[in-house]
C-alpha cells in the first residue's frame, strides 16, 4: 500500500462521490469504503425510479473511482485515538484519515403495529424506502398489492406515491403536517402539488395522523392490530380522526435521522448530526464527516446535492489538490422532478414567518403552475416553483449571485425570457 | 553543431520561386477559369477563379462540386480581394536590430538573416530552442514539409500549430473512442438524412453558411434539430429545440441526456454488446448526473432535458456534431467523450446516417492535424512515440529513427514560454497570427517580444508579422497548387489559377531555401506534387493513409476520402461501418465526470465571458479585415450582453464596455441582445488592439489535448469610463 490510508465508513452517495473525486484530484492515498449493505455504491436518489421500473437495480451503480469497496462490511466500533475501526466480523483495520459517511436511517413513526412484536422488523406489508434492498422488498410487495397508503407527504412520500401509482396501485398519502412537503413548500404551492398527485390518482390527506396499522390474515381487514403471526399482513391504516384507510401495502416515508451511534460511542461531538466545521472535520483529529450524517453550522441538509458539495470539498482537501478548500454551506434548491410532479424551492419559502419578506406570486390555476419569489428589500431571499419550471434557470442564476441586488424588478424572475 | 548548421549557404538562396506547376495549370484552366476551393473554412467550398477582363482575379460559381453546389458565403465571394497586391506583402522585410523598424529587403538578405539567426539560437541553446508554429490553413504539402523541416533540419521537438486551439480536444476524444480521428466519419450531406441532429457549441449558420442547406433539408425530410448553445444564434433559430446551456456545462448535459436515455429504455443493448467496450463505467458516470443535478449544472430544465433525450433516443438514427463551443475548454476532451457515449449507447455510430463527429474549423484543420506539424505526431496521423511509426517515416526521410526528436510542447505551452529558460528563443511562424488568436494574448505578445529571433511567413503583414525580425511574403491559395482535407476527410486539390505577384514566394520555396541554407539542400522540393508524392509514401499504412491519392486523381474531381491505401481504392466516405479502428474493432466508452472550468465566476469576476466568431470575419481577421465589404458588414469587436445585465450595469447599447479578467482588459461597444444568457457576455475574437477578446481569455489547458479554455473565463463587466485603477493596471501586466 502506498500513501495514507483513507477509510470511509459507509458506501452510499457521499462516500462514492468522495472516493471518485479523491482519485480525480490525484490523491495518493488508498481509499477503502466500508459499506454495511450488500451492494456497491448506487444512487439513492433514483430508488423511486427503480421501483417504477425505469432502472434495473444494477443500472444505478455509481463510480467509486479507484477506491476499494468492501460490501457487507458493517463497522461496529471506532477508535480515534488508536486510529482503527472494527468490523462486525471482528477484524480491526487501521487508518490515517477517517471519513464518516454513515448516512441516515428512516424514521419509524410512533404508530401502533408498524413493528413486529419484539421489534424484530416491520410488520408484513409495511415498508420503508431507503436502500436497494428496501426497494426490492417493496417491489415484491407491490406485485400483490392493490391499495397502498404512504405515511408521510414529504419529498420521498410524493415520489414513492408517483412510482406506485405508475404501477397501477391505488395510493393514498397520510400526512401529519398542515400540507404536503411543508419543509419546502407553502400551502398554496402544496395545493398545486396535491392537484398534480390527484391527476395521477393519488389522494392525499394532509393534517392527518396515522394512529395504527391494522393487520389481518391474507389481507382481510379484521386483524387485531397487533400484527401477530408471520403470515399477517397489513390491512388498513387507522387515522387519529376519521375513518381508517383499507390497504394491503404501507410505505413509511417520515424522514430520516442521521446515523450517529458510531460517532457518539467513539466520543465525537454529536448534536442532531455529527458536528463538523468548514473543513468537514469532527471533534477528533483526522476524523471527518460528510453527507446525511453530518451537521454543519447547525444545519442538517439531508439532500444529495449538499452531500456531494461536502464530498468535493473534503476530497479536495485530503487529496492535497486544494488543502485549504472550505465548505460554507449549500445554496442548492430542494427539487423534485418526478414526471409531471415538479417543484423547486430556493432559500426562504414562507413570508408569513418573517415580516421582512415580501412575496410576489404568479398562480395559473388553468395550468396548475405556481411561482413565488420572496424579496428581502431588493435582494432575492427565496423562491418556490411548482408545475411550470421555465423560470428555474433565471431564479437559480439570481439566487447564485449571493447578496447581489436583483437590481431590476423581480417580475422577470417569475416570467423570464 | 555549427558544422551541421552553416550560417550561410548561398548556393540555394537565389533559387527562383515555384513555377513548376504550369503544366498542371494548363490542364485545369479553360475560359471559365480554374477549379479550386475557398481559402477560408473547413467546408472548402468549390469555386472557380478566373482572370477578370480588366486583370485581377474573380471568383465564380462551381455548381458541380457536391459540398456547396455553387453556393458561397460573403467571405468566399470576396476571397479574390485578398489577392490584390495592395492588400498584402510583396517584399520581404527585415528589422534592423532591437527596436529598429521593419524595412524592405531582398529575398537573399531576408533568408540569410533568418537562417543565420536560427543557426545561432540552435548553437547557443540547443535544437529545442528553435520553435516552429504552423497553421491549420496550410495545405497538406506545407504542413507535411514544415513538420519534416522541424524534425530533420532543425532537429527540434518544439513544433506545434494553431489547430491545437481548434480541433485538438475532439481529435483526442475521437482517437480514444474510435481509434481514429476524422472530423466527419461520413459525407456532410448525410446529416440531412439522420433522424435527429444535435449541434453542440456549433454555429454553422454564421461560421459556414453554405452548410445550412443540409440543416434545412434535414427539417424538410422530417428530421429534428437540437442546438446546444448559451446564445440564441442564427443556428439555434433553426432548431426544434434550443438548449441554452450555461458555458462549460456541455459535459454534464451529455451525461444527463445519457442518464435519461437509459431511464427511457432507449439504450441499444445489442449494439453496445457487439461493438463497444466500457459501457458499465459510462453508465455509472451517467448515474452520477441525474436530471435535477444536471439542471442545476447546466441551467437546462429537467423537462427540456427529457424532451431532448426522447427526441434523440427515439429518432431511429441520430448524429451529434460538436464544435468549438463544446471543445475549447479545459475539459474539452472529456466533453466530446460524453457526447460520443450518448451516441454509442443509442447505437448511433458506425452505422448509416448516424455518428458523433466534429465540425472542423480551419480550412485545412483536418489535413493540418494529420501530417506532422503537431507536437506529438508524424505524417499519416502516426504517433511520434510509436517506434514503428518513427522507423517508417525516418526511412521515407532518409534519416536514422533515433535522430527524430520526441514530442514537444503544445501550442500554448510553446508560446507562453518563449524567451524563458527552457523555452524557445527563436520561432518560425507559418500561416498563423497568435498575437490575436492565442489565449492570454497580451502575455503571448510579450513572450514573442522576448525572442532572439522571430521569423514569420505570411501573406499579409499580420499583427504577429509586425513583431517579427524577418517577414517573408508568401504566395497564397489561388496562386499555388496544393491539397487540403476538408471537414469530411475529403482530400481535394486547390489548383493554381494565377501567378503570384512579383516578389512573393511559396512557403514550400521558403522552406527549401531555409533548409538549404541550414545544410539540407536535398529533400525539400518546392513542387507541391513532388511533396505530395512523398507525403503519400510517408502516410502509407498509417491511420490517415493517402497512398492511393494523387494530384492527378484529384484534378477536376470531387476529391477522395481517406483512408485510400492504393490507386485502385475508391476512398472511404463512411468510416467504421464494419468495425472501429481500435485493434479489437470496438469503440470505447469514456467514463467522464463533470468538473468546473479552470476559472468560475466569483464575487470579483461575476460574469462568464465566451468568445466566438461572426459571419463576415474569419479567425484572427488577417485576411478578412483587409476586405472592405466584410469590414462594412462586421466593422469591429463588440460585447454582446443581455438587457437585464445591461440594466444592472447601467449600460446602453453602443456604449464602450470594459471586460476585465485576471489576465487583462478589453474594451468594445455594448451590443444589447436577448439572444444571450443573463450570466454571460460574448465577444468575437477577430480583432487586435483594445477590443482583442483574447487579452482576457484563460490559458487553462485540457490535460489530454492541450486545448486552452477560450470558451469560458470569469470577467467583470463595467462601463469603460468607470473601470477601476486595479482593472486598468491588469490590462498590460503579465501576471
Amino acid at each position: 500500500m502506498k500513501g495514507p490510508r483513507v477509510a470511509v465508513v459507509g458506501a452510499g452517495m457521499a462516500a462514492a462521490r468522495f472516493a471518485e473525486r479523491y482519485g480525480a484530484f490525484g490523491g495518493a492515498g488508498t481509499v477503502t469504503l466500508y459499506g454495511a449493505e450488500a451492494h456497491r455504491p448506487y444512487n439513492r436518489v433514483l430508488l423511486a425510479d427503480v421501483l417504477a421500473g425505469r432502472f434495473a437495480p444494477r443500472d444505478i451503480a455509481l463510480p467509486p473511482g479507484a477506491a476499494r469497496v468492501r460490501t457487507g462490511a458493517e463497522v461496529v466500533r471506532l477508535d480515534p485515538a488508536a486510529r482503527t475501526l472494527a468490523l462486525a466480523d471482528g477484524s480491526v483495520h487501521g487508518w490515517d484519515s477517517l471519513v464518516l459517511a454513515t448516512g441516515a436511517n428512516p424514521v419509524l413513526p410512533p404508530i401502533r403495529g408498524v413493528r413486529l412484536p419484539g421489534g424484530a422488523g416491520l410488520a408484513g406489508g409495511v415498508h420503508v424506502l431507503r436502500t436497494l434492498d428496501d426497494c426490492a422488498a417493496l417491489a415484491r410487495g407491490v406485485a400483490a398489492a392493490r391499495r397502498a397508503v404512504i405515511v408521510g407527504g414529504g419529498v420521498l412520500g410524493v415520489s414513492a406515491a408517483r412510482a406506485l401509482a405508475s404501477l397501477g396501485v391505488a395510493v393514498e398519502i397520510v400526512h401529519q403536517g398542515p400540507h404536503l412537503v411543508e419543509r419546502h413548500l407553502d400551502a398554496d404551492a402544496a395545493a398545486v402539488l396535491a392537484r398534480g398527485l390527484a391527476r395521477l390518482g393519488v389522494v392525499s390527506y394532509p393534517g392527518s395522523r396515522a394512529r395504527a396499522v391494522r393487520c389481518g390474515k391474507d389481507g382481510e381487514g379484521d386483524g387485531d392490530g397487533d400484527g401477530r403471526g408471520g403470515e399477517d399482513r397489513v390491512s388498513a391504516v387507522e387515522l387519529a380522526c376519521g375513518p381508517g384507510l383499507s390497504c394491503d401495502l404501507v410505505v413509511l416515508a417520515c424522514g430520516a435521522r442521521p446515523r450517529t451511534a458510531l460517532a457518539y460511542a467513539a466520543g465525537l461531538g454529536v448534536r442532531r448530526g455529527i458536528t463538523v466545521d468548514d473543513a468537514l472535520a469532527t471533534s477528533a483529529p483526522g476524523v471527518y464527516a460528510i453527507g446525511d450524517c453530518a451537521e454543519h453550522d447547525r444545519v442538517l441538509h439531508g439532500l444529495a446535492a449538499p452531500a456531494w458539495e461536502q464530498a468535493d470539498v473534503l476530497a479536495a482537501r485530503l487529496s492535497g489538490a486544494r488543502p485549504a478548500a472550505r465548505y460554507r454551506g449549500s445554496r442548492a434548491p430542494a427539487r423534485l422532478a418526478a414526471g409531471p410532479l415538479q417543484y423547486a424551492a430556493f432559500g426562504e419559502v414562507d413570508e408569513q414567518a418573517d415580516p421582512g419578506l415580501d412575496a410576489l406570486r404568479l398562480v395559473d390555476a388553468t395550468r396548475d403552475s405556481y411561482r413565488k419569489v420572496l424579496m428581502r428589500g431588493d435582494r432575492l431571499a427565496g423562491a418556490v416553483l411548482v408545475g411550470d419550471m421555465t423560470a428555474v434557470d433565471a431564479i437559480a442564476e439570481a439566487f447564485g449571485r449571493r447578496g447581489d441586488p436583483a437590481a431590476d424588478d423581480p417580475h422577470h424572475l417569475l416570467v423570464p425570457g | 553543431m555549427r558544422d551541421a548548421y552553416p550560417a550561410r549557404n548561398t548556393a540555394d538562396l537565389s533559387a527562383k520561386p515555384a513555377a513548376a506547376t504550369l503544366d498542371a495549370m494548363d490542364d485545369a484552366m479553360d475560359d471559365n477559369g480554374t477549379d479550386t476551393h475557398c481559402p477560408y473554412c473547413s467546408l472548402q467550398c468549390g469555386m472557380r477563379v478566373a482572370v477578370a477582363p480588366g486583370g485581377g482575379a474573380e471568383v465564380r460559381e462551381r455548381p458541380a462540386y457536391p459540398v456547396n453546389r455553387g453556393v458561397l458565403c460573403g467571405k468566399g465571394r470576396s476571397a479574390a480581394e485578398v489577392l490584390r497586391p495592395e492588400a498584402r506583402l510583396t517584399t520581404p522585410l527585415v528589422r534592423d536590430g532591437r527596436g529598429g523598424n521593419l524595412r524592405p529587403a531582398s529575398w537573399r538578405e531576408a533568408l540569410d538573416v533568418a537562417a543565420r539567426g536560427l543557426a545561432d539560437v540552435r548553437a547557443r541553446y540547443g535544437p529545442d530552442a528553435v520553435g516552429v508554429f504552423g497553421g491549420g490553413g496550410l495545405t497538406n504539402e506545407k504542413a507535411y514539409q514544415l513538420g519534416k523541416f522541424a524534425r530533420v533540419v532543425l532537429g527540434t521537438a518544439n513544433i506545434d500549430y494553431n489547430g491545437r486551439f481548434c480541433m485538438a480536444s475532439a481529435a483526442t476524444a475521437h482517437r480514444r473512442a474510435f481509434g481514429l480521428d476524422r472530423g466527419l466519419p461520413f459525407p456532410l450531406a448525410d446529416i440531412a438524412r439522420t433522424g435527429c441532429l444535435v449541434l453542440v457549441g456549433a454555429n454553422p449558420a454564421e461560421t459556414m453558411p453554405p452548410a445550412v442547406r443540409h440543416l434545412r433539408e434535414l427539417r424538410e425530410r422530417g428530421g429534428t434539430l437540437i442546438v446546444v448553445d448559451p446564445r440564441r444564434t442564427a443556428t439555434a433559430e433553426l432548431a426544434d429545440l434550443h438548449l441554452r446551456a450555461r458555458p462549460g456545462s456541455d459535459l454534464a448535459l451529455a451525461l444527463g441526456l445519457l442518464h435519461l436515455v437509459i431511464a427511457d429504455g432507449n439504450v441499444d443493448g445489442e449494439f453496445v454488446a457487439a461493438r463497444t467496450t466500457g459501457y458499465e463505467e459510462a453508465r455509472a458516470a451517467a448515474m452520477a448526473h441525474w436530471p435535477e443535478r444536471v439542471e442545476r449544472l447546466t441551467g437546462v430544465s429537467v423537462s427540456e432535458l427529457a424532451d431532448a433525450a426522447r427526441m434523440f433516443g427515439e429518432a431511429g438514427t441520430g448524429m451529434v456534431l460538436t464544435a468549438r463551443g463544446a471543445e475549447q475548454h479545459s475539459k474539452g476532451t472529456d466533453t466530446v467523450g460524453a457526447w460520443i457515449d450518448l451516441c454509442l449507447a443509442t447505437g448511433n455510430a458506425g452505422r448509416p446516417y448516424s455518428g458523433c463527429a466534429t465540425l472542423t474549423g480551419q480550412g485545412n484543420g483536418q489535413g493540418g492535424r494529420e501530417h506532422g506539424q503537431k507536437a506529438d505526431q508524424l505524417p499519416g496521423y502516426r504517433d511520434l512515440d510509436d517506434p514503428a511509426a518513427r522507423a517508417h517515416v525516418a526511412a521515407v526521410w532518409g534519416v536514422d529513427p533515433g535522430a527524430l526528436p520526441v514530442a514537444g510542447r503544445s501550442a500554448y505551452e510553446l508560446l507562453g514560454t518563449l524567451g524563458l529558460d527552457g523555452g524557445a528563443h527563436a520561432l518560425l511562424v507559418m500561416g498563423s497570427n497568435p498575437v490575436v488568436s492565442a489565449p492570454r494574448a497580451a502575455h503571448v505578445t510579450e513572450r514573442l517580444g522576448a525572442l532572439d529571433l522571430l521569423v514569420v511567413s505570411d501573406v499579409v503583414l499580420s499583427e504577429t508579422a509586425r513583431l517579427a525580425d524577418v517577414v517573408l511574403p508568401a504566395a497564397q491559395w489561388a496562386e499555388e497548387t496544393g491539397t487540403t482535407t476538408n471537414l469530411e476527410g475529403r482530400v481535394i486539390l486547390r489548383q493554381r489559377a494565377l501567378d503570384p505577384p512579383e516578389g512573393v514566394r511559396t512557403d514550400l520555396a521558403i522552406l527549401r531555401a531555409l533548409a538549404a541554407a541550414l545544410g539540407r539542400p536535398d529533400g525539400f522540393p518546392y513542387d507541391p506534387e513532388a511533396v505530395f508524392d512523398e507525403l503519400r509514401r510517408a502516410s502509407a499504412g498509417g491511420p490517415a493513409d493517402y497512398a492511393g491519392i494523387s494530384h492527378r486523381r484529384l484534378r477536376g474531381g470531387e476529391g477522395v476520402f481517406w483512408p485510400c491505401p492504393d490507386e485502385a481504392h475508391p476512398g472511404t466516405p463512411r468510416l467504421f461501418l464494419d468495425r472501429f479502428a481500435h485493434p479489437d474493432g470496438r469503440a470505447r466508452f469514456a467514463a467522464v465526470t463533470h468538473r468546473p472550468a479552470g476559472e468560475e465566476p466569483d464575487a470579483e469576476y461575476p460574469v462568464y465571458l465566451t468568445t466566438g466568431r461572426v459571419t463576415a470575419q474569419y479567425q484572427s481577421g488577417a485576411q478578412t479585415r483587409r476586405v472592405p465589404a466584410l469590414n462594412a458588414a462586421a466593422p469591429g469587436p463588440f460585447v454582446q450582453l443581455h438587457p437585464r445585465l445591461a440594466r444592472r450595469l447601467g449600460v446602453v447599447d453602443g456604449e464602450p464596455l470594459a471586460v476585465t479578467s485576471r489576465r487583462g482588459r478589453a474594451v468594445a461597444p455594448a451590443r444589447v441582445s436577448e439572444a444571450i444568457r443573463q450570466d454571460t457576455v460574448f465577444m468575437p475574437f477577430h480583432w487586435p488592439g483594445e477590443g482583442r477578446a483574447n487579452t482576457v481569455t484563460n490559458p487553462a489547458l485540457d490535460p489530454a489535448s492541450g486545448m486552452p479554455e477560450f470558451k469560458l473565463c470569469a470577467v467583470r463587466v463595467e462601463r469603460a469610463g468607470e473601470a477601476s485603477p486595479a482593472a486598468a493596471s491588469g490590462a498590460g501586466a503579465a501576471r
